[in-house]
């Protein structure tokens, strides 16, 4: 009950000695950065022109492909590509499509004729609007950045109940799947675009709705507490900039059982968690 | 830290944030850029379920209890023209309190006491919501609950303040800006306030007849010769929300998408209330305004203690302690300078 004060220390990033090693061979730019002199290059996304010297423009990698340089930034918004997997709310409802917030430059669009209900029927514009959360994939790009998505396949469809997080989507590791039934007892799908949705393991008969009914029964409080934990270890991983999947989250949740799960957001307790996930990782590579 | 130099790479100068005398001519002040992943307010009616129950469990999203606040850090001194001056750090929520005292005249019903004298600004830093005017309307609701906190003889000894009664009194501007919001506004305001406060220094008048009779007022040189405020009885703000059946203490922007009704109970260090305020469009019944109000006492209670060790602790840490300012908040770097 009592409230935790503190005086503010400044915040050391963690990192293992190892991992400085790592960066030295990469191309690290910042926006002013000079690239190259050489005009023989083609320019990219990233960079500009100033005074005949290729000049960066975002904070970022530098890529070069043959004649082609560019930089990709750090910390961006979501730039989806076809075949992406990702979480997105819906925020607006119109005749025919679906307005979807996911986390990038322009709302993606949803429509109406890509979504499945169960039985095979089709949704029309007058039907009543479950405002919620859903998990589709990206189906095409339109000329401006925005994405045009759809939930075709079963497996994709509204969430239930459940928490959602938000991280940067450079965290998020590209993957074959990205729904994870994790061992400690509850489920997780990681988006491409930054959004976490964590639920509570479905049982057996949820799976052959579709994802269409859901369920608003309370979740029982072992699996609320799972939950919480691996909210506050994403939260966690996600400050201290670790990169996101199945693995580094497991091995943060392990690491955290020690403490109680409202202390995981102190800032030392933070730092020593993923201090030892980051070992952990490291051990599981060499 | 002498001033806070905040860097502006869009611009590329660099300019001095937060001033907090032009805060109120509302010149535009350069603030630090902030980029944070804000909490999204709207929920889906799945996720008002899980929030629901797991308050009705005790076991808030974060893992928290109903009564635990979220994590707090507090520092004094920041902005060096300012009398005092402190920044609340809550969760995500951020918050700076300038206090400047100048000598002005008492008011005519009480003239042998000084005011205090509140603003509260919503600066566009906090949420795109913000710009241009957006945030006037919560600043003024913010200010005016805040008179209503301290409109009483006890929270601050208001005749301490006078100098020479009905003709000179220190008026004390306290000027509040929103650095970061992510719910819970109230409860950070009336700790910064406090620790500012606690800070300020008000230097020792000495006034003084000259040959026509006229008064003059001396202000000492000294920069340690001053007078502190005695801030013992000066009240923090609990807000408790009702999501369900149950009620909560420091609710998130999610949580409080949840609730209906919240109620904002002002408490000292004693445990008395000074103003007692219901927000929300939801309607609350008597029972659970009684149980509120005893849960917002006892929370409330239990915040001065800590708070003023906390404050004792810094003071006596002096020269020595580590001045942190604003460089815990991530600056954004890229900045796209395509022609």
């Amino acid at each position: 009950m009592a409230a935790d004060m503190r005086l503010p220390t400044i915040r050391k990033q963690v990192s293992l000695s190892s991992s400085l090693s790592a960066l030295d061979g990469k191309d690290l730019v910042v926006p002013g950065d000079v690239i190259t002199s050489d005009t023989g290059f083609m320019r990219g996304h990233g960079t500009y022109m100033d005074e005949e010297k290729l000049t960066a423009s975002v904070a970022g990698e530098v890529e070069r492909v043959n004649k082609l340089i560019c930089v990709r930034p750090l910390k961006t918004r979501f730039n989806g590509e076809v075949g992406d997997v990702v979480v997105g709310r819906i925020t607006e409802v119109q005749q025919k499509r679906w307005k979807v917030e996911t986390n990038s430059r322009l709302d993606s669009v949803l429509l109406l004729s890509s979504v499945n209900l169960p039985g095979g029927e089709l949704v029309s514009g007058m039907d009543s609007i479950y405002l919620g959360i859903r998990k589709c994939e990206v189906q095409s790009v339109f000329s401006d950045g925005a994405l045009s998505l759809h939930t075709r396949s079963l497996k994709y469809g509204k969430l239930g109940q459940g928490v959602l997080v938000q991280l940067s989507p450079s965290l998020i590791k590209r993957q074959k799947t990205h729904f994870h039934n994790l061992p400690c007892g509850a489920s997780i799908i990681l988006g491409n675009n930054g959004f976490v949705w964590l639920y509570p393991t479905p049982g057996h008969q949820d799976e052959e709705a579709g994802g269409y009914y859901t369920s608003l029964e309370p979740v029982s409080l072992s699996d609320r507490e799972v939950i919480s934990r691996l909210r506050n270890c994403l939260l966690a991983l996600g400050a201290h900039k670790v990169l996101l999947y199945d693995t580094s989250v497991l091995y943060c949740y392990e690491s955290s059982l020690p403490h109680q799960i409202k202390d995981i957001l102190k800032p030392e307790v933070m730092e020593e968690i993923v201090m030892m996930t980051r070992q952990k990782l490291v051990e599981l590579e060499g | 830290m002498e001033n806070v130099l905040c860097l502006n790479r869009s611009t590329g100068d660099t300019s001095v944030a937060c001033c907090m005398g032009s805060l109120r001519t509302r010149k535009n002040t350069c603030g630090v850029s902030v980029q944070r992943i804000m909490a999204t307010v709207q929920v889906s009616e799945a996720e008002k379920v899980y929030v629901l129950h797991g308050v009705r469990d005790d076991l808030r999203v974060d893992g928290r209890g109903c009564e635990d606040y979220r994590h707090m850090e507090i520092e004094t001194e920041m902005v060096s023209n300012t009398d005092g001056s402190a920044k609340v750090t809550l969760g995500h929520t951020d918050v700076l309190v300038g206090v400047k005292a100048e000598i002005g005249k008492p008011r005519p019903m009480v003239p042998d006491e000084g005011y205090l004298e509140f603003f509260v600004d919503c600066s566009a830093n906090a949420t795109p919501e913000f710009e241009g005017r957006g945030g006037d309307e919560l600043g003024m609701e913010l200010s005016n609950t805040l008179y209503k906190v301290f409109n009483n003889r006890y929270s601050v000894d208001l005749k301490s303040l006078s100098i020479s009664p009905g003709e000179h009194c220190w008026v004390l501007y306290v000027d509040v800006l929103l650095l970061q919001c992510d719910g819970n506004l109230f409860d950070a305001i009336s700790v910064a306030i406090k620790a500012a406060l606690f800070n300020t220094k008000i230097p020792k008048v000495h006034i003084s007849e000259d040959e026509e009779g006229g008064k003059e007022i001396e202000l000492s040189d000294d920069p340690y010769d001053c007078m502190r405020l005695n801030v013992e009885n000066v009240p923090c703000i609990v807000t408790l929300c009702k999501v369900g059946h149950r009620h909560v203490v420091d609710a998130t922007l999610q949580e409080k998408a949840c609730s209906v009704a919240s109620l904002i109970i002002s408490v000292t260090h004693k445990g008395t209330v000074t103003c007692v305020r219901k927000v929300g469009g939801g309607s609350l019944d008597p029972e659970s305004i009684f149980e509120m109000t005893e849960t917002g006492k006892r929370v409330g209670k239990a915040l001065h203690a800590p708070l003023m060790e906390l404050l004792q602790e810094e003071e006596s840490l002096g020269k020595k302690r580590q001045k942190v300012g604003f460089l815990d908040t991530t600056l954004i770097v890229a900045v796209s300078h395509c022609p």
